[in-house]
């Protein structure tokens, strides 16, 4: 037992700490602070300061110039990325589309589209779920029918996140519909530009766009853009699931979230006091304090099994389950702690009233709202007790 | 980063898993635990002849380990079979007495027994608030007080009564021949006392002695939240196989996701329990040590409660019976969280710290 890093990985968190400290923008990280939406501007600017130095395909091996880091390493950015309140990498084409492609799709595909992934030419968006495929996602019907060298897509795809800034969009479809559900899934790339599509925004539960519905029609793509086999989809989205599930816990963003709840509880009185030394507000923060310091491990050992046999097991459904209710816990105590102050509407809430509520709180409320998604996304936590139930406890 | 036992703790481990799983089958456990002296001596004798004692001291006191991690891999096993022996005292007082230059030898070989008198009936956690008063007598001094439920008590040779000495906590050691001692049963098995003074002589082990009784209280705490987890993944494990046999409704219970969910809710707090142990036992030695040890008896009596209570809930009528073993399991994890402070109290200690 060591709870201890490595020399090298505290030297490599140093590098970590001076490349932020000298090359993340202001303007980013004051956005990142405010909780607002962030700009497809801000996102390609963070994207390229990462790709010059060679840090943007985090989870890709050396030989796609990916940095090749270890899970402890990766592990080690997210952290120093989330106090220097840096952007999140946008997954899509980097973690989720690009190991794909590493372990599935033909020399062809590595090589056109890989280098354009990583350059930014490209923004991809996933096009999973459906309105009648959501937590049974091998229920999905949208169809996909080979005609000679291309193939017809229709259909209807949903929660396209940041697909309003896409360019193209990786799709689970169905080829055959005369097999077992998931046997009968292909893993198809298509252009948003094709003709037939049309991408709808969906407004979000706090007014915010960050999901869309694609709607396909008549969409005709080259054969060639099948990843893997024909029918072989299923075996590919699961390994897009499981692949990277290393912070999925988010125990940085929760780290973060505490302290300021708690700056935000210094400042606010109740009886006379700070809020931060009422017992019924302090006990709620001690407890979820408590909760997150033992994520903290959980997290670690799982990074641990991780490195050493190669691929995170089911077990890090623990993870998910447990990181998204801290952090959704500490959401709540931060919309709670200023209470009606946390409650302007984001579109309502400017540059010049934005200091409504000390250190841009006012728009807690919203946040809170936003981050319900957290435990339904990605595998709701339901789904996640599912897995654990017959991967780990057979049941 | 490493979350492997070494090698010599791994060995240490197996050892003791082996032997309590051969001397202490469940029923043998039911019988003594409850029984007087509320222990098995000569399995107590054995146990120490294994090494269970000498490795909760360090090396310059006499033993053969003493971290953190020691103390956790001995009370893990222990909780696996949720013994009964009074190791618990043994640990407290080897904490106290590593303060001074006591030879150890008979603490750590097993020959002497010793329990540690903290808690009074009313300040059962606040060391802060203890009421037993020292007194100078001729070349020694006196006690008077009364200490409640002091763990392993009924079975010691020595007490170690924490008592206030000119204002200040010291440590002072009682032959528990000259105290009034009542041992008694718990509900959990395993035996404590009450022990009663009045113008009891004793030995001073150790003037000023707060921050000495703290660090006792936190391997305490560490050994207790150790032996919870043990516990706990094996009463958790008997759910698992019972959902798996018992058939209702013409199938196996566990395939109802009613049930199923609620497992892995165990499951993900006993992760969470073990990962807050590992934390505590890492920093034993360390200046927050008294901060992680109360977040780990914060998280591990809520998980514990949960644990007993949905086993009981899951097994049904069969866990609400004295003949089944986990019914035993369920009290010792509840009754863990009365042990050296529960929940809210080591909530309160986190929200001070």
């Amino acid at each position: 037992m060591d709870l201890t890093f490595t020399k090298e990985e505290q030297a490599f968190r140093e590098e970590v700490r001076t490349f932020f400290k000298e090359n993340l923008p202001e303007d980013i990280s004051s956005a990142v602070k405010a909780g607002s939406e962030l700009t497809k501007d801000i996102m390609e600017r963070y994207h390229a300061i990462l790709a010059k130095k060679g840090w943007l395909a985090v989870t890709w091996p050396k030989e796609y110039g990916g940095p090749g880091w270890t899970p402890v390493e990766r592990h080690i950015f997210d952290e120093e990325s989330c106090k220097f309140y840096a952007p999140r990498i946008v997954p899509f084409g980097l973690a989720m589309l690009g190991p794909v492609l590493q372990k599935f799709g033909s020399q062809e595909q590595k090589d056109y589209y890989l280098p354009r992934i990583m350059s930014g030419e490209d923004w991809w968006c996933q096009g999973y779920s459906e309105p009648g495929a959501g937590s049974d996602l091998a229920s999905l019907k949208t169809r996909a029918v080979r005609d000679g060298d291309e193939w017809v897509i229709n259909g209807q795809k949903t929660w396209t996140t940041l697909g309003q800034h896409a360019d193209k969009i990786f799709c689970l479809c169905r080829t055959d519909p005369d097999v077992k559900q998931q046997e009968g899934i292909s893993f198809i790339l298509v252009d948003l530009d094709t003709p037939g599509i049309e991408m709808r925004p969906i407004k979000l539960i706090e007014g915010g766009h960050e999901v869309n519905e694609v709607f396909f029609t008549d969409v005709r793509v080259p054969y060639k853009n099948l990843v893997g086999k024909e029918n072989q989809g299923w075996t590919i989205a699961k390994y897009l699931l499981t692949h990277e599930r290393t912070g999925i816990a988010g125990v940085g963003f929760s780290m973060l979230a505490l302290e300021e709840v708690k700056a935000l509880a210094r400042k606010v009185m109740r009886n006379g006091k700070p809020l931060l030394e009422d017992p019924l507000f302090a006990a709620r923060i001690a407890q979820v304090e408590v909760d997150l310091e033992a994520m903290k491990i959980t997290n670690l050992r799982m990074l641990f099994k991780a490195q050493k046999q190669g691929a995170p097991g089911p077990e890090t459904s623990i993870l998910k389950i447990k990181g998204t209710v801290i952090n959704q816990e500490l959401k709540d105590l931060a919309r709670r702690a200023l209470g009606p102050s946390a409650a302007p509407f984001p579109g309502a809430i400017t540059e010049g009233n934005l200091a409504l509520a000390p250190e841009n709180h006012a728009n807690n409320a919203a946040r809170y709202f936003n981050n319900r998604k957290t435990s339904i996304f990605g595998g709701s936590n339901e789904i996640q007790r599912n897995i654990l139930s017959k991967a780990v406890l057979e049941l | 980063m490493d979350f492997d036992l070494t090698e010599d703790r791994q060995m240490l481990s197996d050892s003791l898993n082996r032997f309590l799983a051969d001397k202490y089958p469940v029923d043998h456990r039911i019988k003594v635990a409850y029984q007087e002296p509320f222990h098995d001596p000569a399995l107590w004798d054995q146990l120490a002849e294994l090494g269970a004692i000498f490795a909760l001291a360090p090396e310059d006191k006499g033993g053969f380990g003493g971290t953190g991690f020691d103390i956790s891999v001995v009370f893990e096993s222990l909780g696996r079979v949720i013994c009964p022996e009074p190791v618990l005292g043994a640990l407290m007082a080897t904490r106290i007495l590593s303060h001074t230059d006591a030879n150890q030898e008979a603490l750590l070989s097993g020959s002497m027994r010793a329990a540690v008198g903290l808690g009074e009936i009313e300040a059962p956690y606040d060391l802060s608030s203890i009421a037993t008063e020292a007194t100078k007598s001729g070349d020694g001094y006196t006690l008077t007080g009364r200490k409640s439920a002091v763990y392993g008590g009924q079975a010691a040779h020595h007490l170690l009564i924490a008592a206030k000495l000119d204002g200040k906590l010291a440590v002072f050691r009682v032959d528990a021949a000259d105290a009034d001692v009542t041992g008694y049963a718990m509900i959990d098995g395993g035996g404590a006392a009450e022990v009663i003074m009045e113008n009891t002589p004793a030995v001073l082990v150790l003037e000023d002695a707060a921050d000495a009784v703290q660090d006792a209280v936190n391997a305490g705490i560490l050994a207790l939240c150790s032996e919870a987890v043990g516990a706990m993944e094996v009463l958790h494990a008997m759910t698992v196989d019972y959902l798996k046999q018992r058939k209702q409704f013409g199938r196996p219970i566990g395939t109802f996701q009613a049930l199923q969910h609620r497992a892995v809710d165990m499951l993900t707090e006993i992760e969470q329990s073990r990962s807050i142990v590992i934390k505590a036992a890492s920093e034993l030695d360390g200046p927050d040590a008294t901060k992680y040890c109360a977040m780990a008896k914060n998280l591990i009596g809520r998980a514990g409660r949960l644990v007993a209570e949905e086993a009981i809930q899951m097994h049904g009528g069969i866990a609400m019976t004295w003949e089944y073993p986990g019914s035993h399991y369920a009290k010792r994890i509840i009754m863990i969280d009365a042990q050296l402070g529960d929940t809210d109290y080591h909530l309160s200690r986190v929200m001070a710290a």
